[in-house]
């Protein structure tokens, strides 16, 4: 970082800063905290507990990991290994991987073409969570949706996508969804590749897959770690899923932010929502300090 | 060009080959793409709208006049529009004097605060951190208020709001500032009539993206609004149902396709005016 002269005093920058400070404490960290002291009482939103919450140490947490029933249906085990599929098929296959070849075909490549297709991949991401959600409804509807129809032209059987395979619906929903950002991201990494390179590959006769191994993806290397990295926090996080599915049928599709989102804000109970919620943060936490390991080495190397 | 008069038929059969990989290719990635969409463009504009996405034999505006008479629905994208604005003027005025005063003094602790930032907001998000706000909020009695729902979106989209700040603020020559300073201004004078109005682009973009964000938010009004007259249209969507408990698609359709507009307008004039790009510490 550049250390130019200063323009403003201390006081005066510490000023500028002031509302900045507020509204992280108060919306940041204070509720970092509170949900750790939550996740150690039996508070609620009504009844005694509401008002008279008591410290319950681990209960709500011995409660969440009791590995004789925590795999039942509707519990966070469970919860936790839909989120992993989610995360795995959605993000990193899905996203990461669609994003790569998308960004890799279009690779110094312009035109109408290119536009067309990053203007409609775009698009799926910047619609609102809600509009997408019907539209995603409508696609995977059993006898009327876009998906099935075309499934016949092809000659092959209908699905009863929401009922049958709600967590593929979801995996397939969250990679049209997010595709965007994955793609943007390493068409301007691949944009800094010097184009020599290739060219050198090319009167050696590599292949586009040998060219793809030996000299793009060392190159975007770190780009592609932080882009699994981000996106793997995000989709972890996202609670669009809902909309489409609700969780269910019979919890089958619950994620771990929709787990949570059930036993605090349907239930209401906060003390053991508060031990997911904690739970939820600490896998968040390892993400991003992973995040920042990864910014501080690139920023070593320069 | 020896080279390619020598093996000229491996040459072609690879270009081909290549070509027809990559239409092919181009062509499932478009159509994986565009048929969610399809049902979206052309259900609003059809009187008898189902889940199928059809062509309509004779496209119709009365979906649309359907949705401007119903006083509720017209309500809610008010709702929308109060939050969006609120969040809006909130998070761009407070980035900018916090990406501002980042970039121009030595504050201790600076470098960790960025740090801090970037590690929390992505520690403290979605229903996890709802859990502690919703509470807070139902303790500082702002439950089932706007003030509420914009509090708390501007808490979640300040960080990333100052690093898209950052970018403009420090792309900016310091000679201008100085001289304003020489000439003697008071620092909110010098902020106020110099710094401002060349960080405008940075603002317009950081405008738009919270507008954009707090628009299409579902969470948060979900969560911290409980009466219908205050719901915003993103949850309000959900309200267009028959007395069967079926959702009223022709109106359902036409409002979803309202609700999105705003957003492909915005999106339309940031990448005319600034071209569509990563702003921030994102790009790296």
């Amino acid at each position: 970082m550049t250390k130019g002269s200063l323009i403003l005093s201390r006081r005066t920058g510490f000023l500028f800063l002031l509302p900045t400070l507020c509204f992280v404490a108060l919306f940041i960290l204070f509720p970092f905290v509170w949900v750790f002291v939550l996740s150690f009482t039996n508070q609620t939103l009504t009844g005694v507990t509401a008002v008279q919450s008591k410290f319950v140490g681990l209960a709500n947490y011995l409660r969440l990991l009791n590995f004789d029933t925590w795999m039942t249906r509707g519990e966070f085990g469970n919860a936790l290994r839909i989120s992993a599929q989610f995360v795995f098929g959605s993000a990193i296959i899905g996203q990461a991987g669609l994003g790569l070849l998308i960004a890799w075909a279009f690779h110094n490549r312009k035109g109408t073409l290119r536009e067309t297709v990053y203007t409609l991949i775009i698009l799926a991401w910047i619609i609102p969570d809600v509009v997408v959600a019907f539209t995603w409804m409508a696609f995977l509807d059993r006898d009327k949706g876009t998906l099935n129809a075309v499934l016949q032209l092809l000659h092959l059987a209908r699905v009863d996508w929401l009922i049958q395979q709600p967590v593929l619906s979801i995996i397939i929903f969250n990679t049209w969804r997010g595709t965007a950002f994955s793609m943007l991201l390493f068409s301007s990494a691949l944009a800094t590749i010097p184009p020599s390179y290739l060219e050198t590959a090319e009167v050696a006769g590599a292949s586009a897959w040998q060219k793809f191994q030996d000299i793009i993806f060392p190159l975007i290397r770190n780009h592609v770690l932080t882009d699994i990295i981000l996106i793997t926090l995000w989709t972890f996080n996202t609670f669009s899923p809902f909309l489409i599915t609700g969780g269910g049928p019979a919890f089958k599709s619950e994620l771990v932010s929709i787990h949570t989102f059930r036993i605090a804000f349907q239930f209401f109970e906060f003390g053991r929502g508060g031990a997911i919620a904690v739970t939820m943060m600490v896998i968040n936490l390892i993400l991003a300090l992973t995040y920042l390991t990864v910014l501080r080495r690139q920023e070593v190397r320069r | 060009m020896s080279s390619k008069f020598q093996v000229p038929r491996s040459k072609l059969a690879r270009f081909v080959v290549s070509r027809v990989a990559f239409y092919l290719l181009v062509t499932l990635i478009a159509a994986f793409f565009a048929l969610p969409m399809l049902w979206l463009v052309l259900t609003p504009f059809n009187p008898r709208g189902t889940l199928a996405a059809e062509i309509p034999t004779a496209p119709t505006l009365a979906n649309f006049q359907l949705v401007f008479a119903n006083t509720f629905a017209m309500r809610a994208l008010l709702n929308s529009a109060i939050l969006g604005t609120g969040a809006m003027l909130l998070v761009t005025l407070v980035a900018t004097l916090a990406a501002y005063a980042l970039s121009r003094t030595d504050v201790p602790g600076r470098d960790l605060l960025i740090y801090a930032l970037i590690l929390f907001s992505s520690v403290v998000t979605g229903t996890a951190a709802m859990v502690p706000i919703f509470l807070m909020m139902f303790y500082l009695k702002l439950i089932d208020t706007h003030l509420g729902v914009i509090l708390v979106c501007t808490g979640g989209l300040l960080p990333t709001a100052i690093f898209i700040m950052r970018d403009f603020v420090e792309g900016l020559p310091r000679s201008y500032e100085e001289s304003a300073l020489v000439s003697g201004a008071r620092p909110w004078q010098m902020f106020a009539d110099v710094v401002l109005p060349l960080v405008r682009p940075g603002m317009m973009v950081v405008a738009i993206w919270a507008f954009v964000n707090v628009w299409g938010t579902f969470l948060i009004p979900f969560i911290l609004l409980r009466s219908p007259t205050n719901m915003p249209a993103s949850v309000a969507i959900y309200s267009f149902y028959t007395e069967a408990g079926t959702p009223i698609i022709t109106l359902t359709s036409s409002y979803a396709l309202l609700f999105a507009f705003p957003v492909l307008v915005l999106y339309l004039l940031i990448n005319w005016r600034y071209g569509f790009r990563f702003f921030g510490g994102i790009k790296r």
